[in-house]
């Protein structure tokens, strides 16, 4: 293979990680602090994707049609937006829940998923069909053989990588972050020690489910299309990436998301005429990853859990 | 007095005689033909557009001062339901009265109700449904059908494409019958007309990404890619090629000619080619005079996409049961017979039926997005050559 096909696909295979990575953290921080499984989590990136959305037409419809202020404000209202909601969810469904046993928080938000993506294929306009998500970004292009770099792409990357680093600031550097881990670790001691659970509870769901906005509009600027159905099968990479790297750890999370994506990309590459079962494939290897480490990749070396 | 009296009933008498011949050439023989298609429920407008179609034949027919038979015509409900369609199929075969039928625009019904029509010796002709199995996955002699299927499309497509002057192509398709059958199709005329496939791709039908398998076509390097599937696949395949800059010419199926795919693929719908059963009906060879009679009668629904299938359907069962006579059995070998020489004329183009009664010079449209519309390739400003299709 040419070293240019290579870059692509190793391009390919980042752009897809960085999306399941971003949806993996999520699911080990909601993990992390109550020990739940959150299910509507792929939902709620859709949700953000759409509010995104309405956010562009929004403006576009009030005049401000500078780029790079759309794609500012975009990405504000949606994460604000998908925070809210993740806190309200965390704050109503999930918290009074907890004392229940963990299938039912499971199911509930299950069918929670199932409400917020069909209420957007009802209630957005013509939800059912696939909308045309507007190019925010520079889409300049550079050749170099068959290696295609966008600078929307590049943009994309570098910006996820900055919400991750941001993400691994938050969590070991700052008070807040102290105290998630404190509570993660154990929620009882937290309490002692004069850490409001609720508010951590709160404040982890906002962040993951902000996280899951974001990942929303990536989706959407990079694959300039965004539907209603988006959320179900990165809800369940996001989901698997989070359980390969080890529930509960952020870095095993990301781990696992830029895994899954370098396994999908090889399973093309793998069986060029079978490529309808890269999933299968991808998905099949996860399973055994999961039953050579069932406690995921790394979560056993890190004691501590976030 | 006695006399008059005596011719009084002379007139009268004459008159009589004069009255009952008159009344034996305005009383021809009464023939029963059916005709079957969803009238109720999501697909009920294709339905009713179709049996609006059949009974302007009929009426037409029966107008006609030449015809040898005055024909009443059974009309039945299949709601694109396959067990109702196999209880109306059942009741048309049984009544031995009905002597042909137009029959089903959905495929499922279709597909299920030919068996049917095989144990009555009932002859019928599709005037709607496109699975390729109604006639091709069996060898019933009664079944037969006027418009096309996936096959001719594909064969349309492959003939037009390679005429083009375009050599190498890289399949994706989704991996549903419908697909499947697009690729199989697809693959064998354009390999037949000297094109070759570089790289087959199969893809689940709610994939996301396809960064991967469209990189893998770069390598390839095709001058087309085919994408056998629907809409929303096809939206997000558009915007990936584009993402990886792939400069292939995107050639789709009947499943992409939607304005969804126009909507959701914005400014790189442009140029994008695609085919489909059927014509837009002013288009069809005898569009004009069909649309013209239906106005005249006056039916309050429009003929919808399907009518002029339905029209030629049942103008083809009349014309053999004029030429045959009304017995099941002489006009399924005189419909069967339909072919080469002997192919019909009709609104819609010839029929000629194979072997399988599937008619092979069926309508296909071939239509190239231009300025956010489904434009038909021959008004289109790309045949034209005001503009480019990419690589020619």
């Amino acid at each position: 293979m040419d070293v240019g096909l290579f870059g692509q696909y190793v391009m390919n295979g980042l752009m897809l990680g960085m999306m399941y990575a971003l949806v993996a953290v999520g699911f080990t921080l909601f993990f992390g602090v109550l020990d739940i499984i959150n299910f509507s989590h792929g939902d709620v990136l859709t949700v953000g994707a759409f509010t995104g959305l309405a956010t562009y037409l929004g403006l576009s419809k009030i005049g401000i049609t500078w780029a790079p202020a759309q794609v500012v404000i975009v990405l504000l209202v949606a994460t604000t937006c998908m925070a809210a909601l993740g806190a309200v969810i965390a704050r109503y469904l999930v918290l009074p829940l907890k004392a229940a046993p963990a299938l039912n928080t499971l199911l509930l938000t299950l069918m929670l998923g199932t409400v917020l993506h069909e209420a957007i294929r009802l209630f957005y306009p013509l939800g059912a069909n696939p909308q045309r998500f507007p190019p925010l970004l520079p889409t300049t292009a550079y050749s170099f053989g068959n290696f295609t770099l966008r600078v929307d792409s590049v943009m994309l990357l570098l910006a996820g990588l900055a919400v991750i680093v941001g993400i691994h600031l938050v969590i070991n550097k700052t008070k807040l972050g102290l105290a998630i881990r404190a509570v993660a670790q154990d929620e009882e001691t937290a309490k002692t020690m004069g850490i409001n659970f609720t508010l951590i509870v709160l404040v982890t769901f906002a962040i993951g489910s902000g996280l899951a906005a974001f990942a929303g509009i990536l989706h959407g600027l990079y694959y300039s299309e965004i539907n209603f159905a988006m959320g179900l099968l990165l809800g369940v990479i996001g989901f698997s990436s989070a359980i390969v790297g080890g529930l509960g750890n952020i870095y095993g999370a990301i781990i696992g998301g830029f895994l899954f994506a370098a396994l999908q990309t090889i399973g093309v590459l793998a069986m060029p005429f079978a490529s309808a079962y890269k999933d299968v494939f991808a998905f099949g290897v996860i399973i055994l990853i999961m039953a050579w480490r069932p406690t995921g990749l790394i979560s056993e070396k890190i004691s501590e859990r976030v | 007095m006695t006399a008059i009296r005596f011719r009084h009933v002379a007139v009268f008498a004459a008159a009589l005689a004069l009255g009952l011949a008159s009344a034996a050439v305005d009383a021809k023989p009464k023939v029963k033909v059916g005709f079957i298609g969803p009238l109720s429920g999501g697909t009920s407008s294709n339905g009713i557009g179709g049996r609006n179609s059949a009974d302007l034949a009929v009426r037409l027919r029966n107008a006609d001062a030449k015809a040898k038979y005055e024909y009443e015509l059974i009309v039945l409900d299949d709601e694109c339901k396959p067990n109702i369609g196999v209880l109306a199929a059942t009741k048309l075969g049984a009544n031995k009265d009905v002597i042909a039928a137009a029959t089903h625009y959905c495929s499922a019904v279709a597909i299920t109700t030919v068996d049917v029509y095989h144990k009555f010796g009932l002859p019928i002709i599709v005037w709607g449904a496109v699975l390729p199995d109604i006639t091709y996955g069996n060898n019933y002699k009664e079944v037969h059908r006027v418009n096309g299927t996936m096959i001719n499309q594909n064969e349309t497509a492959a003939k037009f494409m390679t005429g083009l002057g375009y050599k190498t192509w890289a399949i994706i398709h989704d991996t549903t019958d419908y697909g499947k059958g697009h690729n199989k199709y697809f693959s064998k005329f354009v390999t037949e007309n000297g094109g070759k496939i570089l790289g087959t791709f199969g893809v689940t039908s709610d994939q996301q990404d396809f960064s991967a398998e469209l990189t893998k076509i770069k390598s390839l390097n095709p001058q087309v890619i085919y994408f056998g599937g629907l809409t929303p696949i096809g939206v997000r395949i558009r915007a990936q090629m584009e993402k990886l800059g792939l400069k292939a010419q995107l050639e789709g199926t009947s499943g992409i000619v939607s304005d969804t795919f126009l909507k959701g693929s914005g400014p790189l719908a442009e140029g994008v080619l695609a085919f489909r059963e059927g014509a837009p009906t002013e288009k069809l060879p005898g569009g004009k005079f069909f649309l013209e009679q239906y106005n005249k009668q006056g039916y309050s629904d429009p003929p919808e996409a399907y009518g002029a299938f339905a029209f030629t359907a049942m103008t083809l069962i009349l014309d053999t049961i004029e030429a045959v006579g009304p017995d099941r059995k002489k006009v399924r070998n005189a419909l069967n017979n339909v072919r080469g020489a002997n192919a019909a004329d009709s609104i819609t183009g010839k029929v000629d039926f194979d072997d399988n009664g599937q008619n092979t010079i069926a309508v296909i449209t071939k239509y190239v997005a231009q300025d956010g519309k489904w434009t038909v390739w021959e008004d289109s400003e790309y045949a034209k050559g005001l503009r480019k299709l990419k690589g020619r």
